[in-house]
C-alpha cells in the first residue's frame, strides 16, 4: 500500500482542527480523487502527504522516497523554458546531463508538447503551461503523484482534453495518483474512488467507486455525478446557521 | 441532476473510445462525445491533435520586434533642446561669463584636456576604480545577502544594521578612510565598498522576499537541497530584484567613488574625475568644472545605457514582463 493514512489529524495553532482522523489506504497504481467543499483541508492532506507540512496527530505511511506534486498554478519557473523546468526536476533528481536533454524530451512528447520544447512560460497557454508542469512532476520518477486542483484554473475546453490526457498518461505510466478537486464532474471523471471529505474539520465521510462503465456511459456517470453532489451538499448544509 | 450530455456527430454507429482505430487527422472516429463525464476523445492520435489546435489557438502570433527609432531620437531631441536654452540663457548675458560659461566654451574646454591628455586620464582611472569597486562589492554583497535572506536569526539581527548603512552617506566614511588608510587608493575604494555592498544586499534580500512562496513549494517537492534551493531556484528568481539592486549599487559606487575623489586628493591617489572637479574649483575655472561635472553624468548615463538597460531588458523579456511596460 503507498499510502495509508491512520486517524490523521492537523491543527494550525490553538485553532479548530482542520482534520481530524482521517482514515484512507490508497493502493498502488490505483487513481484517488479526494472531493470536498472549500474549506475541508484537502489541500492540506495532500500538503501532509507531499511532507510539505506535518500532521499534529495520527500516523502517515508513504513511499519512502517521497512524492510528485502538481500544483493549481502551473508554478514553472519564468526564468526557464519549458525543456529547461523539465529538466531541472531531473537535475535535482541527480539525472546525469547527458541524459537530462533526452529524458526532458521525451516527457515534453508525451504530454503532446514536444515543439514547445524551447517556449518560455509566458508564451504558453494556461492548459500547455500545466501540461509542462505534469511533465515536470512525471520527471521526478515517483510512484506516488499528488494534485492539487490542476485543471480548476483552465477553460472547460482545455479541462476536458486534460481529462483524457491525464488518464491516458495514468494508465501509460502506472502511476498512484491523489487528486484534489471541488468539482464533483471531474471527480467523477478521473477517479476509480472518490473519497469525500467533510468540512470543519475534514474527515472521510464517505466514499464510491467508479468503473469503467462510468467512463463510456455518461448516463451511469451523471447519475453518480448526481448522488455524490447530493451528499456532498447534505455536508455543505451541516454549517448552515 | 447536473449531467448535462450533448451528443455530438452522432450519425455514425457509435464505438468505444478505446477501441476506435483511429488515425491522426480522420474524423472517422466521431463518437458520443459527453465532455466532462467521459472520455471524450478518441484515442492518443486524436488527442494529439486536439491539443495541438487548442494549442495553437490559444497562443500568441509571435510578433516581430523592430527597431524603434522614437528610442533613439527622443533622448537626442530632448538633448539638443536642453542646449539650446543653455545657450539662449547664456547668450542672455544675465550672468558673467566665467561664471556661468556657454555651451561652446566648455566645448573648448574639453578640446583643451583631450589635448593634454589629462581628460583620458581622469575617466580611465575613475571608471577603472568605479569598476574595480563595484565588482568587488558584488563578489562581497551577494553571498552575504543571499545568507541574510535565507537565514532568519541572521537577517533580524544584521538587517536594521544593513538598511541603516544604506541611508548613511558613505561620503561620512572619507574622514575615517584617511585616517585609516591615508591618501592612497585603499582609502577611495573603501568609500566606494561602504556606499556600494549595503544597497545591493538590499536589493538582493527585496528580490528575494518577492518570490512567489509557490517558488519555494516546488524546489522542495523537487528534492533541492539548501544550497540548490539557493542557487537553482532563489537566485534566479530574485534576479530582477538583485539586478535594480545592482544598478543602485553601481550608482552608489560612481557616487561614492566622486566624493572621496574630490575630497581626497594628493599622496599616491590618482587623477580621476573628482580630481578634475576639484582642481577646477581651485583654479576657479567653470569651464573645467563643468567638464569634469558632464563627463561624471555622461559615464553613468553610458553605464546605464550600455550595459543594464540591454541585461534589464532581456531578463524582463524572458520573463514575459515587459508587455505594456513605457520601457
Amino acid at each position: 500500500m503507498p499510502v495509508v493514512l491512520e486517524n490523521l489529524g492537523k491543527r494550525f495553532g490553538e485553532g479548530a482542527p482542520v482534520l481530524d482522523d482521517v482514515n484512507a489506504t490508497i493502493g498502488k497504481g490505483e487513481f484517488v480523487a479526494l472531493l470536498g467543499a472549500s474549506g475541508c483541508g484537502k489541500s492540506t492532506l495532500l500538503n501532509i502527504m507531499a511532507g510539505l507540512e506535518v500532521p499534529t496527530s495520527g500516523a502517515l505511511e508513504v513511499p519512502s522516497d517521497g512524492a510528485a506534486f502538481m500544483f493549481q498554478d502551473a508554478a514553472l519557473f519564468p526564468w526557464l523554458t519549458a525543456r529547461e523546468n523539465v529538466e531541472l526536476a531531473l537535475k535535482l533528481r541527480g539525472v546525469g546531463k547527458a541524459e537530462r536533454r533526452t529524458k526532458a524530451d521525451e516527457l515534453l512528447d508525451l504530454v503532446h508538447l514536444a515543439e514547445a520544447g524551447d517556449k518560455r512560460p509566458h508564451e504558453l497557454s494556461g492548459g500547455m503551461r500545466q501540461r509542462v508542469a505534469l511533465a515536470r512532476s512525471l520527471a521526478q520518477d515517483r510512484q506516488l503523484l499528488l494534485m492539487d486542483e490542476p485543471f480548476a484554473a483552465l477553460d472547460a475546453i482545455t479541462r476536458d482534453l486534460l481529462h483524457d490526457e491525464l488518464e491516458r498518461i495514468w494508465k501509460e505510466t502506472g502511476r498512484t495518483i491523489v487528486f484534489v478537486t471541488h468539482n464533483v464532474r471531474e471527480a467523477v471523471r478521473l477517479g476509480q474512488r472518490v473519497l469525500l471529505l467533510s468540512s470543519r474539520p475534514g474527515r472521510v465521510v464517505q466514499e464510491w467507486n467508479v468503473t469503467e462503465e462510468h467512463r463510456t456511459d455518461a448516463g451511469l456517470a451523471g447519475q453518480l455525478t448526481g448522488v455524490i453532489t447530493a451528499r456532498l451538499r447534505e455536508e455543505i448544509r451541516r454549517h448552515a446557521k | 441532476m447536473p449531467s448535462n450530455p450533448t451528443p455530438v456527430a452522432e450519425e455514425k454507429p457509435a464505438v468505444l473510445p478505446d477501441e476506435a482505430p483511429v488515425s491522426a487527422g480522420s474524423a472517422t472516429g466521431s463518437t458520443k462525445i459527453h465532455a466532462a463525464l467521459t472520455r471524450s476523445s478518441t484515442g492518443s492520435a486524436d488527442l494529439r491533435e486536439l491539443e495541438s489546435g487548442l494549442d495553437s489557438l490559444q497562443s500568441d502570433a509571435i510578433r516581430k520586434a523592430r527597431v524603434d527609432w522614437s528610442r533613439i531620437l527622443l533622448p537626442v531631441a530632448a538633448l539638443v533642446v536642453l542646449i539650446i536654452i543653455w545657450q539662449f540663457y547664456v547668450s542672455l548675458g544675465l550672468k558673467r561669463r566665467d561664471q556661468v560659461p556657454g555651451p561652446m566654451d566648455v566645448l573648448e574646454q574639453f578640446g583643451t584636456l583631450w589635448a593634454e591628455g589629462s581628460l583620458q586620464e581622469a575617466v580611465w582611472t575613475s571608471l577603472q576604480r568605479g569598476i574595480m569597486g563595484f565588482l568587488i562589492s558584488v563578489v562581497i554583497a551577494t553571498p552575504i545577502g543571499l545568507l541574510l535572506a535565507q537565514v532568519a536569526p541572521l537577517r533580524r539581527a544584521f538587517g536594521p544594521l544593513i538598511s541603516g548603512l544604506q541611508v548613511l552617506p558613505s561620503v561620512a566614511w572619507v574622514p575615517a578612510a584617511i585616517i585609516w588608510f591615508g591618501l592612497t587608493d585603499a582609502t577611495v575604494y573603501f568609500v566606494v565598498f561602504m556606499g556600494a555592498i549595503p544597497s545591493i544586499i538590499n536589493g538582493l534580500i527585496s528580490g528575494v522576499d518577492q518570490i512567489p512562496p509557490q517558488y519555494r513549494s516546488v524546489g522542495t517537492v523537487l528534492g533541492a537541497s539548501r544550497f540548490q534551493m539557493a542557487v537553482q531556484i532563489i537566485l534566479p528568481a530574485a534576479l530582477p530584484g538583485y539586478l535594480s539592486g545592482l544598478k543602485q549599487g553601481w550608482a552608489f559606487s560612481w557616487r561614492s567613488l566622486m566624493a572621496a575623489e574630490i575630497i581626497a586628493v594628493g599622496g599616491t591617489i590618482g587623477f580621476g574625475l573628482g580630481s578634475m572637479l576639484n582642481q577646477g574649483r581651485d583654479l576657479a575655472d567653470m569651464t573645467i568644472v563643468m567638464s569634469a561635472i558632464l563627463l561624471i553624468l555622461a559615464v553613468g548615463i553610458l553605464i546605464e545605457l550600455l550595459v543594464f538597460a540591454p541585461i534589464e531588458k532581456r531578463l524582463l523579456q524572458r520573463r514575459g514582463l515587459l508587455a505594456g511596460s513605457t520601457r
